[in-house]
């Protein structure tokens, strides 16, 4: 028998900036406000990566799902041989309806970009398991990409939204991709970069996503490995070393796979401590102690704020002893959540209401009608 | 005939401080010292010393000291004194030799080539004394997801969820059975593990009636190859049910509780007539494969109305891992996996020092077996065999264990010295014999204190290691291989250990 090679990977440590901001009566508007709020945050990243999500980009192609793939290499012909290598992989298992490279601006103003793509596809399910669902059928060919083709990326696969980011401030990245000029969108979700380690590769950035999940992530996750076994043993590769992918991976297990609603994943997520649930009721009591005692390997320990964007909603969590705060506001319809307050006032300086949730406790943002979106 | 093995220690009593007590004398079992009226001195038989050093901490006067003897049969690195000595004996009583405790040889003990995490900047250490810190843990099966319905705010879990054991703190006194120890001894460890919060086992000696209505709510108790002191009420008055098939000290041999331990106390508690040796034979008679096994399992399972966890306590030997994947699909709770230098009350010495593998290569191996097969989640592992220390059990918890067992550590704290002569039912310290006027220097409320101060002790101290990672509840630890790193050892353990080497 060969033997076993020990599971070496090295978790990537950072500290970072994020902001969301959401139309809850599903008015789309452009990045240039959220790409003014994340630069005022500028001295908590570190030029190593910066990215955005925003939801309700693609409406002419919203039935698709639209993949932005990120073919890298050290020359042009290397990048689009991966490109090839992705084409015939795609052809194989998908319908693509439309695709192109996704447009940006001067490659001189950012450092080393990789050729950035995007198809419009749905699944081509041959002879697979009927009961495999679309989705299914596509995290799985996601993690074949990102495990088998090398120097090709997935990096945002849902409908009807889109993931933009690189190695670079985000309000580069940000300009680089033209979001203030080319997309508008009903929600935006963004992030700077403060990596410790100095390995940039644009796929590192924030958010990370899978479908139309993304997480934009401020922290550390000190329970990663205990994270990433119980995540790989339903089928998720951790390949990018960093552990905001285990929370997309969570998100999706929890949320999409075993539909179980926020609230109850932001108490899988950051639960209560102990000392508290033995305080509460029979009924909440028995409901936390069970969901500890079943999803202890995926309770996020260390510190960390994160925003989920989904489509029609948007979530902020802080880690269980909210070692790194979040601040969410509104005004009429608009809906905020960041790292600091002062971003959230520079673009929006009235607010109806600012608080600082608590470690552990959900702030969810959702469309007031789902119908906008999806007609 | 005349032994050639001259004696293990030297006894030497200072003269000037001895008061001729004779508190040596009575103190020691084996009838090392005596009393000689003619002279008026203690007199000291070297050739009956086991180095238990109980009368050396009870002399008043501080006046003895036992070392071991400074003679020598001339140096050879193949023929050592312990081989000489082992094959002098054996050619003087054509037996087998016996020993007690876990195996003392050199093996390399990985808890000493493994160090820990602490946060640095960028993740905050969290300090235990101000921040809550969490070490309860869940033994049993988990769901692989839960099924719940809500409606307007109320939720209603769906998923069945099988019987777990719940522990303050993951470290649970192992296996020792009333029989093998004194009842004082068995008592103590009782009395605390109910106080700290975790869990004593039986063994394979039955627990006694008077102390089941007490003690049951924080006992473990065996069924193994000899079933001693079985019954409906032993079964369902515990919180779990342990199935033995190996243990660490003595893989693949049953156990022998001589008839001299078998008092009439100890007869009724193990349902056997007084004086008659106890016998477990090596395998359960009623498990021949995988199948007899599962059929155990939930025959205990239906004798106890599906409402307790079952543990499958086996030996770490070369295949086990995928042996404990097939006792898991049997239909196990629990694995309990006892390493090479787990402990006994008797064991021929070339099994004791011969057989298993070390307990930190069989953690990590069995925890990413069952990772890879996809039903990690669907038992728990206790490992035991070799925990020294607070950091042996981070270790372990951090390679995969979910928490540890216990025993020769348990019986430190209520005085053992290791002297690994608790097959000849002679403890000086009162923990492994039957002798009342033994036992009885063991007294329940002391030892009972001893060993819940080790938990509490071992449990800050986790608390303290736990907290410098950054971490705040133990279950974030599980696995969690991250926090690990290897000095000193070669490629082939550090795969096997699934850690990186240090600085790495
Ligand atoms: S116990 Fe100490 S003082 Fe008493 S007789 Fe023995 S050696 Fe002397
Ligand atoms: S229990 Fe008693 S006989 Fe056994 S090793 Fe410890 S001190 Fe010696």
């Amino acid at each position: 028998m060969p033997r076993i090679r020990r599971e070496l990977y090295s978790k990537e440590i950072c500290a970072c900036s994020i902001f969301g901001a959401m139309n809850r009566d599903s008015e789309r508007f452009t990045g240039a406000g959220v790409m003014k709020a994340i630069a005022n945050m500028h001295v908590r990243g570190n030029g190593l990566g910066g990215g955005f999500a925003a939801y309700g980009i693609y409406p002419q192609y919203k039935d698709y799902y639209a993949f932005h793939l990120m073919f890298t290499g050290k020359s042009p012909q290397a990048k689009l041989s991966a490109k090839k290598e992705l084409d015939a992989f795609l052809c194989q298992k998908f319908d693509v309806v439309y695709d192109e490279e996704i447009p940006h601006g001067d490659e001189a103003t950012v450092s080393d970009p990789p050729l950035v793509w995007r198809y419009f596809v749905l699944p081509k399910k041959q002879g697979e398991d009927p009961s495999l669902s679309d989705e299914d059928y596509i995290v799985e060919n996601i993690m074949l990409v990102n495990t088998r083709i090398e120097n090709a990326h997935v990096f945002s696969s849902g409908k009807n939204m889109g993931c933009f980011k690189g190695v670079g401030y985000p309000e580069d990245i940000g300009e680089y991709f033209m979001l203030d000029k080319l997309y508008s969108a009903y929600a935006w979700t963004a992030h700077g970069r403060f990596p410790t380690n100095t390995q940039a590769w644009w796929g590192g950035a924030h958010p990370f996503s899978l479908l139309d999940t993304t997480i934009v992530h401020n922290g550390e996750i000190s329970s990663y490995g205990t994270n990433r076994w119980y995540l790989e043993m339903y089928g998720y590769a951790c390949t990018l070393q960093t552990d905001t992918e285990v929370i997309a991976y969570a998100a999706d297990l929890l949320m999409r796979r075993q539909k179980l609603p926020i609230e109850i994943v932001a108490k899988i997520l950051a639960p209560p401590i102990w000392d508290a649930i033995d305080q509460m009721n029979e009924k909440e009591k028995k409901l936390l102690t069970t969901l500890r005692m079943v999803y202890a390997p995926l309770l996020m320990n260390g510190p960390f704020a994160l925003i989920i964007g989904q489509t029609g909603r948007m979530i902020g969590l802080t880690d269980r002893i909210r070692l790194r705060p979040i601040t969410a506001a509104t005004r009429g319809e608009m809906f905020y959540l960041s790292s600091e307050e002062a971003s959230i006032r520079l673009i929006s300086p009235q607010l109806d209401r600012v608080w600082t949730p608590n470690g552990g406790e959900p702030v969810i943002g959702e469309l007031n009608s789902m119908r906008k979106v999806l007609q | 005939m005349k032994s050639f093995v001259f004696p293990e220690f030297q006894i030497i009593r200072d003269e000037e401080k001895c008061g001729q007590c004779r508190g040596c004398e009575r103190q020691c079992a084996f009838g090392t010292h005596t009393y000689d009226p003619v002279q008026d001195r203690l007199i000291s038989d070297d050739y009956k010393c086991v180095g238990c050093q109980r009368c050396v901490i009870f002399c008043p006067k501080n006046a003895i000291v036992v070392r071991p003897t400074p003679s020598f049969y001339r140096p050879n690195a193949s023929w050592s004194r312990e081989k000489l000595e082992d094959l002098k004996k054996q050619a003087e009583t054509g037996g087998v030799i016996l020993t007690g405790c876990g195996s003392d040889k050199p093996f390399r003990i990985y808890w000493d080539h493994i160090v820990l995490n602490a946060s640095q900047v960028t993740n905050p250490s969290i300090d235990p004394l101000r921040e809550p810190m969490e070490l309860r843990t869940f033994l049993g099966a988990k769901p692989d997801m839960m099924d719940i319905s809500a409606k307007d705010g109320d939720v209603e879990i769906k998923t069945k969820l099988s019987p777990n054991l719940m522990v303050q703190t993951p470290i649970l006194f192992s296996a020792m059975s009333y029989g093998a120890i004194s009842y004082n001894a068995f008592r103590s460890l009782a009395t605390a593990a109910c106080k700290s919060g975790t869990y004593f086992n039986t063994g394979e000696g039955g627990l006694p009636r008077e102390m089941r209505e007490e003690f049951g709510r924080c006992a473990i108790v065996q069924v193994a190859s000899g079933r001693f002191g079985i019954d409906a009420e032993y079964l369902n008055c515990a919180q779990a049910v342990e199935i033995k098939v190996g243990q660490g000290a003595k893989p693949g041999i049953g156990g022998h509780l001589p008839g001299e331990k078998v008092s009439a106390a100890v007869a009724e508690t193990r349902m056997i007539p007084m004086g008659t040796d106890a016998i477990s034979p090596a395998p359960h008679h009623d498990i021949y494969s995988i199948e007899d096994l599962s059929m155990l399992i939930f025959a205990l399972k239906e004798a106890t109305n599906y409402e307790k966890p079952i543990s499958v306590k086996i030996a770490a030997v070369h295949n086990f891992a995928a042996i404990a994947s097939g006792i898991v699909r049997a239909g196990a709770d629990i694995i309990a996996i006892d390493g090479l230098r787990g402990g006994t009350g008797a064991a021929p010495k070339a099994i004791r020092d011969n057989v298993g593998i070390p307990i930190e290569l069989a953690i990590s191996s069995l925890d990413r077996r069952l990772r890879r097969e996809g039903i990690r989640n669907r038992c728990s592992i206790v490992a035991a065999g070799g925990i020294r220390c607070s950091s042996d059990v981070i270790k372990a918890i951090a390679l995969g264990a979910d928490a540890v067992y216990i025993g020769s550590a348990a019986l430190i704290a209520m005085g053992c010295t290791l002297c690994q002569k608790c097959y000849t039912g002679k403890c000086n310290w009162g923990i492994c014999t039957q002798d009342p006027r033994l036992s009885g220097r063991l007294n329940v409320d002391i030892a009972s204190q001893r060993l819940s101060n080790l938990i509490t002790a071992w449990s800050h101290e986790i608390s303290e290691m736990l907290g410098g990672m950054g971490i705040n509840a133990l279950e974030s630890l599980r696995g969690n291989r991250d926090h690990l790193r290897g000095v000193g050892l070669y490629e082939w353990e550090l795969d096997v250990l699934g850690i990186k080497g240090a600085g790495e």
